[in-house]
């Protein structure tokens, strides 16, 4: 299997939102590299005809009574905001100045 | 009479306070005492509510007064894990990302406890959002380990493990994703246990990885954990993979174990779970709990589980995928930690700044790793591969239950680590689980009870004990059978070694 080299690395951090110093990324991208080597080993079980367990005791169809409840109020639901404006989320621009 | 206090069981702390031979306030005014005495070395707890835990007893107390029947362990004070929310109390999972987090509501887990009257000191330390062996993960400093302060105390759960060894509390909640209760009881000779997945509602409980995630008991002796077990247990609608059935009998069983008559109970030593890597005295203790066992009346017999040498990285693939998928909400847009907004900046920015800067190295890692695992071209060779893997787990599993009651095997390879000596070292932190991870991978019950203390030294060893689904009773009457025998022998409970903290 590949190894994860410190462009791969670099790559993985925009796809996870992380914004790492570059020292930073050296050091994590030679443990990473470390790392997947070491899981690597699971592709040593035959396994081609196993079925996938995903979790640990299946479930399905959990079912509620269709039936409202309190959920938080907006008070709540702001409180612990950064920043919170007119009873909203305040958050920073989503869109380009230019757009 | 205030140490003595802080000496007793949790069971014992109980029927003292509802015979009146004590109060709740007095009870829990002795443990903030403790920990305003000795959690200056120790460092369990990230956030003591002495105000609040004193209003919880002396409502209990005042409930007693008024000739109300409560629960078995009304009053008695406990330490929770800074991972359940709180209504009153911050819950920061041992990150900046949330630190001073107040969450609008309590875990179904905190609520049980508090209907229960049980008394909620504070918040445990560990590593960030449960991620760790070690509670060196922790963004806000390590936890020490009460028997050896330059030792860690396990992880991630090693807040809770230290405040019970350090006698600062009687009774604390833990979580287990891959370990994260039993081994941390394991290196500091107290109790642990990791319920059937699903038995111990997650509502509330801040997701490191949904599948496997377990809240447990953690105490001293192996009752107090059954009395813990049996308030915080049992089905929760607001949790969908919360078993709908009822909780096996666990105090019953702790009961009956104290008898110290295993005649009849087979037990199978798990092969591939020693050699290379484990400490001799780990070893050497094992083998003493496993002739206990026997003297014990159970019939004892190896049991291979192939397949288990694979679980840890199997393991190392699906956790982190799950990780990096749950850790995703931390967006710095609704709570938490928001940096960079400067009005110029795009949301974009501000959440790669945020989650740069609120999250520590082993939550990097492990996101990163399960952005990797998931990602399009290796999906099939590691996470497809992984839950294959997990399968296989579980029928090995399936297959020694068919022949034995209960597997044993160490509870982690070694005894306390010093501080440091892993901490930039994953794969060398990662072993710790080894012998644990199995039983998250398949759900079913497992717990970890001392037994002894390694030669070279000094420091306590653990006994892995795992059930089948949902016969968590059958850690219970084992874990009790060997506590008393071992406390015979030697002239009481492990924990009467540890040695006295200094007192401030």
């Amino acid at each position: 299997m590949s190894s994860i080299s410190r462009a791969e690395a670099a790559h993985l951090a925009r796809l996870a939102r992380l914004d790492l110093a570059p020292d930073e990324l050296d050091h994590l991208a030679g443990q990473l590299d470390a790392i997947a080597d070491f899981v690597a080993k699971v592709s040593e079980v035959a396994a081609d005809d196993i079925p996938p367990t995903s979790h640990a005791l299946p479930m399905t169809n959990v079912f509620r009574d269709d039936v409202p409840r309190p959920g938080l109020t907006q008070e709540q639901a702001l409180d612990q905001a950064p920043e919170a404006e007119d009873g909203r989320f305040r958050v920073p621009k989503i869109l380009g100045e230019e757009a | 009479m205030s140490a003595e206090l802080t000496r007793m069981t949790a069971g014992g702390l109980a029927k003292a306070i509802s015979s009146g031979e004590t109060s709740a306030v007095e009870v829990t005014q002795a443990h903030l005492d403790r920990i305003a005495a000795v959690d200056g070395q120790v460092h369990a707890f990230l956030h003591v509510d002495a105000d609040g835990a004193v209003a919880a007893a002396r409502s209990v107390d005042e409930r007693l007064a008024a000739g109300e029947e409560l629960s078995p362990l009304a009053g008695v004070p406990l330490a929770l894990k800074d991972v359940f929310t709180t209504s009153d109390m911050p819950t920061t999972c041992g990150s900046k990302i949330l630190e001073g987090w107040r969450p609008p509501y309590d875990a179904t887990v905190t609520r049980r406890l508090r209907d229960a009257g049980v008394v909620i000191l504070g918040k445990t330390n560990l590593d960030e959002f449960a991620m760790g062996s070690s509670t060196e993960n922790s963004a806000y400093g390590p936890t020490r380990n009460p028997w050896d302060l330059a030792r860690i105390p396990g992880g991630s759960g090693g807040g809770s493990s230290a405040s019970l060894a350090s006698y600062q509390a009687p009774l604390a909640i833990g979580t287990d994703t891959g370990g994260s209760i039993r081994q941390p009881a394991a290196v500091t000779g107290t109790v642990g246990v990791k319920p059937t997945y699903g038995g111990v509602s997650r509502y509330g409980l801040v997701a490191c990885a949904s599948s496997l995630d377990q809240g447990g008991p953690c105490a001293r002796t192996v009752l107090d954990a059954a009395l813990l077990h049996s308030v915080i247990a049992g089905h929760d609608p607001m949790d969908s993979t919360s078993i709908d059935k009822p909780v096996p009998d666990v105090v019953a069983a702790a009961r009956r174990g104290a008898d110290g008559d295993l005649s009849g109970v087979r037990v199978g030593v798990v092969k591939e779970f020693a050699g290379e890597g484990y400490q001799a005295g780990v070893l050497a203790r094992f083998s003493d709990a496993v002739e206990l066992l026997a003297k014990l009346g159970a019939e004892v017999v190896e049991v291979s589980c192939p397949h288990f040498e694979y679980a840890l990285p199997a393991y190392y693939l699906i956790l982190p995928s799950e990780v990096s998928s749950n850790l995703a909400r931390f967006d710095a847009m609704r709570y938490g930690l928001r940096v960079g907004d400067d009005g110029v900046r795009s949301a974009e920015e501000v959440m790669n700044l945020t989650r740069g800067k609120g999250f520590g190295a082993e939550a990097k890692r492990r996101i990163m790793l399960g952005t990797y695992a998931l990602s399009s071209g290796y999906y099939d060779a590691y996470y497809g591969q992984a839950q294959k893997v997990r399968t296989l787990v579980s029928r090995d599993f399936d297959a020694a239950f068919e022949q034995v009651d209960v597997l044993v095997s160490p509870t982690t390879p070694t005894t306390a680590f010093p501080i440091g000596e892993r901490v930039d070292d994953p794969l060398a932190m990662y072993m710790a689980d080894l012998c644990t991870i199995p039983s998250n991978l398949a759900g079913n019950a497992s717990a970890s009870v001392p037994c002894g203390l390694a030669d070279e030294d000094g420091l306590p060893v653990g006994l892995h004990v795992m059930a089948p689904v949902l016969a968590d009773d059958r850690l219970y009457r084992i874990g009790a059978a060997v506590e008393q025998a071992f406390a015979s022998a030697w002239g009481g409970p492990l924990l009467d070694q540890v040695p006295e903290l200094e007192v401030a």
